[in-house]
């Protein structure tokens, strides 16, 4: 039987040692956000700047700074365009791009509810569209993503001239190996637990 | 010269013209496409948003394929595609531990021996053969190269010698007579599959690459990414509300194909939403070719 005193220790260091939100990334990506020192390089080639609460280099500092509710719930993960011109020119090697995916990669684990609903709607679209069929069928992805978003008007009137220039089909792709393809989804999301 | 080939989904809808372009230059150049059978998607954007490790392992099950159907390379199109393959190979290849754990994770035997390669890359080395063969050069259209975001980003994973100022795109261009203009935006994002969930980004980072290359005398835009192509192409109608004439954007491939004497129709040009006819029809010096 443990003592109190031993106990009340114990679960010191337990709080000692909880990872800090720049530990998780540093597991993730390989990369420490406390290297980033604020040059702000990568966010004056971001294309998304001007629309985002948190810039590039403000997602790093408050990384580093632990804020991990207000950074998992921002939208301003969402807005990334992946173009990686962060990552590209940062000069310390920071990667900002992969330090974002990794952040809404947690959002998705973590915060699931929070999500903003058209980027959830969209990727989950995309990614049942894969686990379906194997490849995406656009037409059934954009069905889907209306259905999850509630956009359901938009882009409507697009889709007569896709289909008139022979861009829509409207039978979904289908591949020998889309079992494959969904062991792969399994393996995974069982790989991360 | 024979290559595998990975179309990717938007070529087998929305980038139906890409697809017929590219084989059909690829033919003519003596370029052996073989398509990977049973490919499956690179899981794009979307894969790598939510989990990392399916970012790398959709990508390896068609590295895997190609592998084992013995090529040594394959040709991805698709900017987006390419980027997804080709950092799942480099990934692969910095990583031992992610080596060793991704056989088991696709269930195939993965070595990483195939290289990723764009069509921009493919088409440069081809510049002597395109030289050769150009029986309809573009004689001096003035065209606006647009990179985009991941034909060269980021560096360690393209391999590309000067990410922000390259020039393959336009010795390509120029190799089928057409005459690059010089212009800022050609390698911002034209706010890639956010066309969906947020077209007013898409129309806002678009408007503004067009008006670069418009005030920089471009004729036309080329680009090497059905995204790319899409979000100027068929949402240029969103933006043109300033009274200027439609820009209409070719594909790399269709503009080779041209200079090639490759029927337009063929090469897709039909398919497009901003009108590539009248550019094309009303060129007074390939007209009077034409006639003579």
């Amino acid at each position: 039987m443990m003592s109190t005193e031993a106990q009340t220790v114990q679960s010191e260091n337990a709080t000692a040692h909880l990872p800090t939100l720049a530990d998780e990334l540093l597991r993730r990506t390989g990369r420490n956000p406390a290297k980033c020192y604020q040059c702000g390089k990568c966010s004056a080639g971001c294309p998304m700047a001007a629309e985002t609460d948190h810039r590039p280099h403000d997602v790093l500092r408050l990384a580093g700074l632990d804020r991990r509710e207000q950074l998992l719930a921002s939208e301003s993960l969402w807005l990334c365009l992946g173009c990686e011109t962060c990552t590209a020119r940062c000069p310390n090697d920071c990667d900002p791009a992969s330090v974002i995916d990794a952040l809404k990669a947690m959002a998705v684990e973590q915060l699931p509810d929070a999500l903003p609903k058209p980027f959830s709607a969209f990727h989950h679209a995309f990614l049942d569209q894969i686990k379906a069929h194997g490849r995406i069928s656009e037409l059934g992805m954009m069905v889907s993503y209306k259905l999850r978003s509630g956009a359901l008007f938009a882009d409507a009137t697009s889709g007569p001239g896709m289909f008139q220039r022979g861009k829509l089909h409207l039978k979904p792709p289908k591949i020998e190996g889309v079992d494959e393809v969904r062991a792969i989804f399994k393996a995974c999301e069982e790989d991360g637990q | 010269m024979t290559i595998g080939y990975y179309p990717g989904c938007s070529l087998e809808g929305t980038a139906r013209e890409y697809d017929e372009s590219v084989r059909l230059t690829a033919g003519a150049l003596d370029i052996e496409l073989k398509e990977v059978d049973d490919w499956s998607c690179c899981g794009a954007t979307s894969a790598h948003s939510v989990n990392h490790l399916l970012s790398l392992a959709l990508p390896a099950r068609n590295l895997a394929l190609a592998e084992s159907a013995g090529h040594d390379a394959v040709l991805a199109p698709c900017a987006a595609c390419y980027n997804r393959l080709a950092r799942a190979s480099h990934e692969v290849a910095t990583d031992s531990e992610l080596a060793a754990k991704m056989p088991k994770i696709i269930g195939r035997p993965f070595a990483n021996s195939v290289k990723v390669r764009t069509v921009v890359d493919v088409l440069r080395e081809a510049i002597p053969s395109i030289k050769a063969k150009a029986t309809k050069p573009l004689d001096g259209m003035k065209v606006a190269c647009y990179y985009g975001c991941l034909l060269m980003r980021p560096p360690e994973v393209s391999g590309s010698d000067d990410p922000e100022n390259p020039t393959c795109m336009e010795d390509v261009a120029k190799a089928a007579g057409a005459q690059p203009v010089s212009w800022n935006l050609r390698l911002e994002c034209c706010g890639g599959s956010m066309s969906v969930p947020r077209t007013g980004s898409v129309v806002r980072l678009g408007r503004a690459i067009l008006a670069d290359a418009r005030a920089a005398g471009a004729e036309a835009l080329v680009v090497a990414c059905p995204m790319c192509h899409s979000n100027l192409d068929f949402r240029q109608s969103a933006m043109a509300n300033r009274g200027e004439a439609p820009m209409p954007v070719f594909y790399i491939s269709q503009l080779v194909g041209l200079a090639l004497g490759l029927p337009a129709k063929e090469l897709g040009l039909d398919r497009h939403f901003v009108s590539v006819r009248s550019l094309l029809d009303n060129r007074p010096a390939a007209a009077a070719k034409e006639v003579a």
